[in-house]
């Protein structure tokens, strides 16, 4: 268990997140297949594989450093609205972690929060629409109301309320991206980009509670 | 339904691949940007305003086969079916800006609007002054009062013909905008899917369609249309999505248009004409002269059988520079 985590803990932190990404690759590829055109998995592949690659070599000067390294790997490998988005979620969460010397519960979820407002600006979109927003804003509401309980528990938390985001991505209707014609066909089926929200948090849980 | 038989070597290079063919192809007037996934003009006229198209692959020859003498001067290529990187549009920008500003234009996606808005940015902080035009043509995709929630289709290439030029004549980056933004506007499709195309990497096609249906609308990644339905004859589906394309700009008696017939991937070259036959008899019905018509495949989904046809209303302006030559590997005339 983590109460804290050192820069290199959170680039070794960062290469689970990848490495977890990467193993559901054709699990991603199946939801997606559901609602989208089927390539959000090999996506996600390229993109988070580029980050463990950039987590091996990147020199781990501080947690904000580790964070924009693995923001700057996907948007430059990944392409599409996954690579802007998640790129853009780790890259402006990032600024949480400036001039702290630890991630600790308060920065893990001011990470969230700075993340959730670049990807709501980049993508002009909103909860309720059916987007990885919809998993990544209820774990930043969790995160922030669980601070006091230590990082142990914000990160449990917002992997909880993230995966409760997934679930009632099932039951909206997709009013932004490639899914947004769909209308009512999107009906009881997860949004991809929320379950790679709730995998990427799933990945950070694991590695902070071990 | 069986995985779709393809010539391909390691599924993850097809976009390396394509381009090195499109180069060879090309007769030098294409180069690879250094080892990127971008083909630019090896020769760029200087003090012209750069015409900058792109967008994810796999829907070939948009948007690399479109890069040539008055039309694009560059064109960076995403994944298939993925939108390119901010930093390879930035990259793929700055080797075709010539001082005088960068035109971009490209179909209406989340993605292609994301990673194109971030290259601008940069673009921005470089000193390089950009302008964007998103085509957003197809009328299947949402209501007329909702237009820029609509998709980019073979539309893309009357804007695009019209703005490469105007990029070659006008010396001003805000003069070709208000041409190409004038293109995009009055560009009107909409697609017809019999069957499904496939993503190479996965061999997965990207929808299923049952054997004796079709679907009015449909996207080029198979999004869905406005009507799935049993298979009937060429002439009233194509008199269907010429009379919606027709309601929506609105076009009327006594407009001059440009008609283009794309061919989505599977389709014969003869269902193509029999449809470009059925659209002229509905347009002179109609007391809509035709310009001129173009068939053939200009934005393609992999193996995806259909078409999609596209209307553009044409003004003095709009014709010449739809008709002055051009030359590409998808398209040229003298």
């Amino acid at each position: 268990m983590h109460d804290t985590l050192t820069p290199v803990q959170a680039r070794d932190m960062l290469s689970a997140v990848a490495r977890h990404l990467v193993a559901n690759v054709d699990m991603l590829t199946q939801v997606d297949q559901a609602i989208g055109d089927g390539d959000h998995g090999i996506g996600m592949r390229r993109g988070f594989s580029a980050v463990e690659e950039a987590m091996a070599s990147t020199e781990p000067v501080s947690v904000s450093a580790v964070f924009k390294a693995a923001g700057t790997a996907i948007m430059a490998k990944t392409g599409g609205a996954a690579g802007a988005i998640f790129g853009t979620m780790f890259r402006s969460g990032s600024a949480a972690f400036d001039g702290q010397a630890v991630l600790n519960a308060e920065g893990f979820a001011g990470f969230l929060a700075l993340g959730l407002e670049g990807v709501e600006k980049r993508g002009a979109a909103k909860p309720g629409q059916k987007t990885m927003i919809d998993a990544l804003a209820p774990a930043a509401t969790a995160a922030k109301t669980a601070i006091a309980r230590g990082l142990v528990e914000v990160v449990k938390e917002a992997t909880d309320a993230a995966k409760g985001g997934v679930e009632a991505t099932k039951d909206m209707i997709a009013t932004t991206g490639k899914a947004r014609t769909l209308g009512e066909r999107s009906l009881g089926h997860p949004d991809p980009g929320a379950v790679s929200m709730s995998l990427i948090l799933e990945a950070m849980r694991d590695y902070i509670a071990a | 339904m069986a995985k779709p038989k393809k010539l391909l070597n390691n599924p993850v290079n097809v976009v390396t691949e394509l381009i090195d063919g499109l180069v060879a192809a090309s007769g030098g007037d294409l180069r690879r940007l250094d080892d990127r996934n971008a083909v630019v003009r090896t020769k760029l006229a200087d003090d012209k305003v750069a015409l900058l198209i792109g967008g994810g692959s796999g829907h070939e020859p948009m948007f690399p086969g479109f890069v040539g003498p008055n039309l694009a001067d560059g064109a960076p290529c995403g994944e298939v079916f993925a939108a390119p990187t901010p930093d390879l549009v930035l990259d793929t920008l700055s080797a075709v800006d010539r001082g005088r500003g960068v035109l971009m234009v490209y179909g209406n996606y989340a993605g292609d609007n994301m990673n194109f808005d971030i290259a601008a940015e940069l673009a921005e902080e470089a000193g390089i002054v950009t302008r964007t035009v998103r085509v957003w043509d197809d009328v299947a995709a949402a209501p007329l009062d909702r237009i820029t929630d609509r998709r980019g289709i073979a539309g893309d290439f009357f804007v695009i013909k019209v703005a490469g030029g105007a990029a070659a004549e006008l010396k001003d980056l805000d003069d070709v905008y208000r041409v190409a933004v004038k293109a995009r506007d009055n560009t009107r499709s909409m697609g017809v899917a019999l069957a499904a195309g496939s993503i190479p990497e996965t061999g997965e096609r990207t929808f299923e369609l049952p054997e004796d249906e079709i679907e009015i609308g449909m996207g080029a990644h198979g999004e869905p249309g406005i009507a799935r339905r049993k298979i009937t004859d060429a002439d009233a589906i194509a008199e269907e999505m010429t009379d919606r394309i027709l309601a929506d700009l609105p076009f009327s008696s006594g407009d001059e248009v440009a008609l283009l017939v794309n061919n989505l991937g599977a389709t014969t070259c003869m269902e193509m004409l029999i449809v470009a036959r059925k659209v002229h008899q509905v347009l002179a019905k109609r007391g809509i002269a035709v310009h001129r018509t173009d068939v053939g495949s200009f934005l393609t989904c992999q193996e995806m059988a259909g078409l999609s046809i596209t209307l553009m209303k044409l003004d003095d302006e709009l014709k010449r520079y739809l008709d002055m030559p051009a030359r590409s590997f998808a398209y040229s005339r003298s």
